[in-house]
């Protein structure tokens, strides 16, 4: 009784059937979507993660080194702080540059789908 | 009639004239639930900042750094960065595999039924919690601003309560968005306008206003307000402030109030687009908040502020002291607005859970009868939803510190949403057990954690008045006051061990083939209902 109420449907109307869900997550492009997803992924989010946790703990273990002005009065603690905005963007961009390439390689897989359907006559 | 009160009532009527326009819009589940999937990329970034920025950045956030400096702007860096892991892990396989919740995509691979309703659980709690620490706030608030006009806090907390469920039952996601966006409008020009006007004060010059920052007088002394430690003192200040950012990290992307948020939206695309346009607002908010906080603490004063209302008043105060009082009105206003659209938002996520998951799938078995009948219930569900947030609201006081219920609603998310969100989309071998185990884990665990830590444990001296004082009466057990250090990794362990130790799922294996191809491709997605 578990799983999917309701049929889905490709982009031209066809019923997606349980041995197109297999096709697709066995096939090459399919498989090369999800390499090119973790290949950004992945760093990407071990890298935001190490870059966010050195904040707190680089103010709360070394408060005397953040402490150091760095221009002016602006010490370390503070500009390392807005540093992190400024990189949380520059990932965000960086995704939606990729994540354009990941559509792409999605769209294809679609369209392949929908071709096979046309000529098993569906 | 003050002036508070009147741009009071003007957004009220603004936002009741758009709960008519959407109810005339509302037929169905799909318009009522996810606003026909047919809000833009931009306007549900807008509405997913509104859902976001809520009093305790707002007048919180500004408050911490007017009285402690810069530990408060740490606070500020979270919030956006938490934005990442939505961006990253969560939003576009949650639109593709989802519905309505985020119970939703567990269910599509697991046993529908116990995951549904451990999902439904964690949500109802973490709306809760969130939803009674803004009730209490803005009744609070309100009886603050509008002192002299004669409304009470009761009477505050029911008009803030009355309103939201008028918003949701009315008006379902569509209005809920539409009051978000005006939110967020109205709450970024008002900090844009507050921060030029500080930035005024300083003659436009950065080193001004950061050279007295430096020098921020704090009763006889003179403090640097950039230096680091001021609220996070040790032994145990820098592990809680790690504990805090993992809470917000991990947490953000297991809000239900933020994840039905995606579901409003045509396709994963729109999702990450929609993301994006909510990092750059809530990123240009938050760094606002040093000219917010520092802004008062230079300009108005810590004494000033604690004679006047407390901490929670640093922006209204500052906003007064700068332009007076028509600006001090449409500063509280938003204030105001602010935690009116957050309730919303808390109120519609959670009777969208129960109704689509506890009543259609877990009660009725999923049977499509049932499912014609998921609004009607939903409807019901905000109306109760609503009248025990005001209830709880009125008993618990206006002097409650509800501090650590938002702390709770973000360990709950971070530490019983997240790790099974994330099990779900990405392990195969992820089993019912495993769910349920991870959901029941990281809830308990960020529940007893908060009852055994400093904010509801503690000794008090005997000139702490009665409302202030700790619940229980004891020496904390443990030490923090933010358990996700302990209780994320807790849900993680949970999750892993029930799947380890259930019996592998060669069903919910299969179907994950089916939710991985979904998840990626968007093949079979919710489509968005053309034209209204």
């Amino acid at each position: 009784m578990a799983g999917p109420q309701t049929t889905s449907k490709t982009e031209s109307g066809t019923s997606v059937t349980r041995s197109d869900w297999n096709q697709i997550a066995a096939s090459a492009e399919f498989r090369e979507l999800l390499a090119a997803k973790s290949r950004f992924i992945v760093p990407a989010t071990v890298f935001f993660i190490v870059y966010y946790f050195a904040l707190p703990v680089l103010v709360g273990y070394a408060p005397k080194l953040m402490s150091e002005p760095v221009i002016g009065v602006l010490n370390w603690a503070y500009l390392f702080a807005l540093s992190q905005f400024l990189v949380a963007w520059l990932i965000a961009f960086l995704y939606v540059r990729a994540a354009n390439g990941f559509d792409e390689k999605g769209k294809k897989i679609l369209s392949n789908l929908d071709s096979t359907h046309r000529q098993e006559g569906r | 009639m003050s002036t508070p009160l009147i741009m009071f009532l003007v957004f009220i009527a603004i936002t009741l004239g758009i709960t008519y326009w959407a109810a005339k819009r509302s037929s169905g589940a799909s318009a009522y639930f996810a606003a026909n999937r047919s809000i833009t990329g931009w306007q549900n970034g807008i509405a997913v900042a509104g859902d976001y920025m809520s009093a305790a950045s707002f007048l919180g956030i500004a408050g911490i750094i007017a009285f402690q400096g810069y530990d408060g702007f740490l606070y500020s860096v979270g919030w956006l960065v938490a934005y990442l892991t939505v961006l990253l892990v969560v939003a576009e396989p949650l639109r593709n595999a989802g519905k309505y919740t985020m119970a939703d995509v567990l269910a599509y691979r697991l046993r529908p039924r116990p995951v549904r309703f451990m999902a439904s659980v964690s949500t109802l709690t973490v709306s809760t919690f969130y939803m009674v620490a803004q009730m209490v706030g803005a009744g609070t608030l309100v009886a603050l601003l509008l002192k002299g006009s004669g409304i009470s806090y009761n009477w505050a907390v029911v008009i803030v309560g009355v309103l939201m469920v008028a918003y949701v039952v009315f008006g379902g996601m569509l209005a809920t968005t539409w009051v978000q966006i005006i939110k967020a409008v109205l709450l970024m020009s008002g900090t844009i306008l507050l921060s030029i006007l500080v930035m005024a004060h300083f003659h436009f010059s950065f080193a001004e206003f950061f050279d007295a920052i430096a020098h921020v007088k704090d009763g006889d002394k003179v403090v640097n307000f950039l230096t680091p430690g001021l609220r996070y003192k040790p032994p145990y200040g820098p592990l809680d402030l790690i504990s805090l950012g993992l809470a917000l990290i991990f947490g953000t992307a297991g809000l239900p109030h933020i994840l039905v948020r995606f579901y409003t939206v045509p396709d994963a695309k729109t999702a990450r687009i929609s993301v994006v346009w909510a990092m750059i607002i809530i990123g240009s908010f938050y760094i606002m908040t040093t000219f917010l906080g520092f802004g008062a603490a230079t300009i108005v004063g810590k004494a000033y502020i604690a004679k006047n209302g407390g901490i929670n008043m640093s922006g209204p105060l500052l906003a007064q002291n700068l332009a007076g009082d028509v600006f001090f009105a449409f500063i509280s206003a938003i204030a105001f607005a602010t935690i009116l659209a957050v309730v919303a938002g808390l109120t519609i996520s959670a009777s969208t859970s129960f109704a689509h998951d506890v009543y259609s799938n877990v009660i009725k078995h999923g049977e499509p009868a049932s499912q014609a009948k998921e609004v009607t219930v939903a409807r019901i569900t905000a109306f109760v939803v609503g009248a025990v947030a005001i209830l709880i609201a009125i008993v618990l006081g206006p002097t409650f510190n509800v501090a650590f219920l938002v702390a709770l609603a973000f360990a709950v998310a971070a530490s019983a949403n997240l790790p099974v969100i994330v099990f779900s989309i990405f392990w195969r071998r992820f089993t019912t057990e495993g769910a349920v185990w991870g959901l029941a884990t990281g809830l308990l665990s960020s529940l007893i954690l908060i009852i055994v830590g400093p904010s509801i444990m503690n000794v008090d001296g005997p000139n702490v008045a009665v409302a202030a004082r700790h619940l229980i009466q004891a020496h904390p057990w443990f030490p923090l006051e933010n358990p996700g250090i302990v209780s994320i990794p807790l849900g993680f362990l949970g999750a892993f061990l029930g799947t380890m130790m259930s019996k592998e799922d060669l069903d919910a294996e299969e179907r994950y083939t089916e939710l991985e191809v979904r998840a990626n491709t968007g093949l079979g997605s919710e489509r968005a209902v053309a034209g209204h």
